[in-house]
């Protein structure tokens, strides 16, 4: 696969970024792999964040003097940046959470609320019987919650599972997507395996039985182009720190029809038309699920985050971390006794690499490249099903992403294999 | 370098050849510990046995899974409390957490401590003194369980 690298200039990305400049553990410049946890900030969005803090600030839609307007215009442009980015048909689909958790978390609850609510939430009514289905790939952010919603409705939880090469097994899928299915949530990009699944495939079979569908995209809309009406999906969450944004804010999609008809999942200041005694009712969507005051500073660090991507341009990211991951791919080849989770070939896959060294435990391994300044993840990853399912407690992970050299690869395979030679 | 203050000779060593390790009959507690962030696990029985001055923990056995640093500190947490009177052991219990609090200044007891002196480095890396503390952590709750629910096995 080639994907068009046009002007991409790694030299000039990371004088963006200025933490890189930075040393770690006495003096050893820093080598960050671990954007899959959460990426490093440019200039433009961290200028963006004190910009508004020290010009514009003020609270939103209730401030009745010119800097209200002016934090009221920023926050709204970003929900703009956000739905054009996303191809959304408009930005009144965009829902902001405090990130892709609570993203998640605000369908499973508002699906339990519509179980003991009637109206037009009647089609997200669950009960037993009913099943929702996910992926033994899933973050525990896409588990959770399902399973709690299960828990309090009776209905069931199905699973597809993973292939022995880390790639989704849709060899049951007839059966475990079928007339009882209401919701299919699954991951785009796997934060563990890198894994890009066919959501379009999943989506399709999900929609044949009249089952909705979410995506977990925090992986995969910071690292390739990602269009909701491609993905043929009805909900589709991100988070911003994953993409060169502030922490503290998240996205939901959804289809304007569905957010219409959702009951609210928090209550509070701002998602109301009005307030009484007696009841209440709620304000039109995007604000029905926006309750109290939001992450205003974070939606300007998001909407200067999503334009530096953009300009970098995601087509140029992708074949960038295509390069790295190819080179990294065959880099960790080369050494002994060292296993992947997940594809080793670079098809439909994203650079983000989980593996394992014979003998040392994952969190050595991290602890002797943290020594030469190589910051990776070791762990479960918030994905316990997935390692049990290969087998094992934890594995060490490295991520890339557009500020990421060939060079910071080399430096990686000569630190695993330090790793060996020093538990050896 | 760096490493080295962290992985002492004596944490590789028991690290390779752990001591007390695999589970043993009798026992008067069994639990289970998980360190969350990580999935590392320990199952971790004791044994107590009557002493003329209060209980005396008379075996300590584990399994589990974890990196050279849990593994590690577990073999030599056995070493240490096993024989031990149970209040005895308890400081020492205590006395290891202090010098994992420490942050890397801690000024461990040597004759408290014996090889556990040797994870003073390890004190001053937040992300892996949940690892040193695993065994020690179950140790504690196993003792408090064998102790109250008398010695009955
Ligand atoms: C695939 C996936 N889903 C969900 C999350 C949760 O993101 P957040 O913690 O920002 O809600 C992450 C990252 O941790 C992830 O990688």
């Amino acid at each position: 696969m080639t994907f068009d690298r046009a002007g991409f200039d790694v030299a000039l990305v990371r004088k963006d970024f200025p933490i890189l400049d930075r040393t770690v553990r006495d003096g050893r410049p820093l080598v960050y792999l671990d954007s899959a946890n959460t990426s490093q900030k440019p200039r433009q969005v961290i200028d963006a964040m004190s910009d508004y803090y020290e010009q514009h600030n003020a609270n939103i839609h209730r401030a009745t003097h010119q800097l209200g307007e002016e934090a009221t215009e920023a926050y709204e442009g970003a929900r703009i940046t956000a739905a054009g980015f996303l191809g959304a048909r408009d930005e009144t689909e965009v829902v902001f959470t405090k990130n892709i958790s609570e993203a998640i978390n605000l369908v499973a609850y508002s699906m339990g609320n519509a179980s003991t609510s009637g109206g037009a939430a009647e089609r997200f009514r669950l009960g037993p019987g009913d099943e929702i289905v996910i992926t033994e790939m899933e973050h525990h952010s896409n588990i959770v919650p399902w399973q709690l919603l299960c828990e309090r409705t009776g209905a069931t939880l199905r699973w597809f599972g993973v292939t022995d090469d880390g790639r989704l097994d849709l060899s049951g899928i007839d059966g475990l997507i079928n007339a009882r299915t209401k919701l299919v949530s699954l991951v785009h990009q796997s934060n563990v395996l890198g894994t890009v699944n066919p959501v379009r495939l999943v989506a399709d079979a999900a929609h044949a039985v009249g089952a909705l569908v979410l995506v977990d995209a925090a992986q995969s809309v910071p690292h390739l182009p990602v269009s909701v009406a491609d993905l043929g999906a009805d909900f589709v969450g991100f988070t911003a720190h994953k993409i060169c944004g502030p922490t503290g804010i998240g996205v939901l999609w959804a289809r304007r029809e569905l957010l219409d008809a959702m009951p609210p999942f928090l209550g509070g200041g701002e998602m109301i038309e009005s307030v009484a005694m007696t009841g209440s009712t709620f304000a039109q969507p995007p604000h029905k699920f926006e309750a109290g005051t939001m992450p205003i500073a974070e939606a300007v660090g998001l909407d200067a985050a999503l334009r530096y991507v953009s300009e970098v341009g995601l087509d140029a990211i992708r074949a960038h971390e295509h390069e790295l991951l190819t080179h990294a791919l065959d880099g960790l080849a080369a050494l002994d006794g060292v296993r992947i989770l997940g594809p080793t070939d670079a098809a439909d896959r994203g650079a983000t690499i989980a593996f394992l060294v014979d003998d040392v435990h994952p969190h050595d391994v991290s602890q002797v490249l943290d020594a030469h300044g190589i910051a990776v993840r070791a762990g479960h990853h918030c994905a316990r099903p997935l390692h049990l399912r290969f087998g094992v407690p934890a594995s060490t992970r490295a991520s890339f992403y557009l500020y990421n050299t060939t060079d910071e690869v080399d430096a990686l395979i000569r630190g695993i294999d330090e790793a060996k030679r020093y538990f050896a | 370098m760096q490493l080295d203050s962290m992985y002492q000779d004596i944490i590789l060593d028991h690290y390779k050849h752990p001591h007390h390790k695999g589970l043993r009959e009798p026992y008067d507690a069994e639990v289970h510990h998980v360190n969350p962030t990580c999935g590392d696990e320990v199952t971790l029985r004791v044994k107590l046995s009557a002493g003329a001055d209060g209980p005396v923990v008379a075996d300590v056995s584990y399994d589990g899974m974890g990196c050279s640093i849990s593994q590690a500190s577990t073999s030599v947490l056995t070493d240490l409390v096993i024989g031990k009177g149970v209040d005895q052991a308890m400081r020492v219990q205590e006395e290891f957490l202090t010098l994992m609090r420490s942050k890397g200044g801690g000024e461990p007891d040597e004759d408290v401590l014996e090889d556990a002196i040797a994870f003073a480095g390890v004190s001053r890396y937040p992300a892996r003194i949940k690892c040193a503390l695993l065994g020690w952590m179950a140790w504690k709750d196993a003792t408090a369980q064998a102790a109250n629910g008398g010695l009955s096995r």
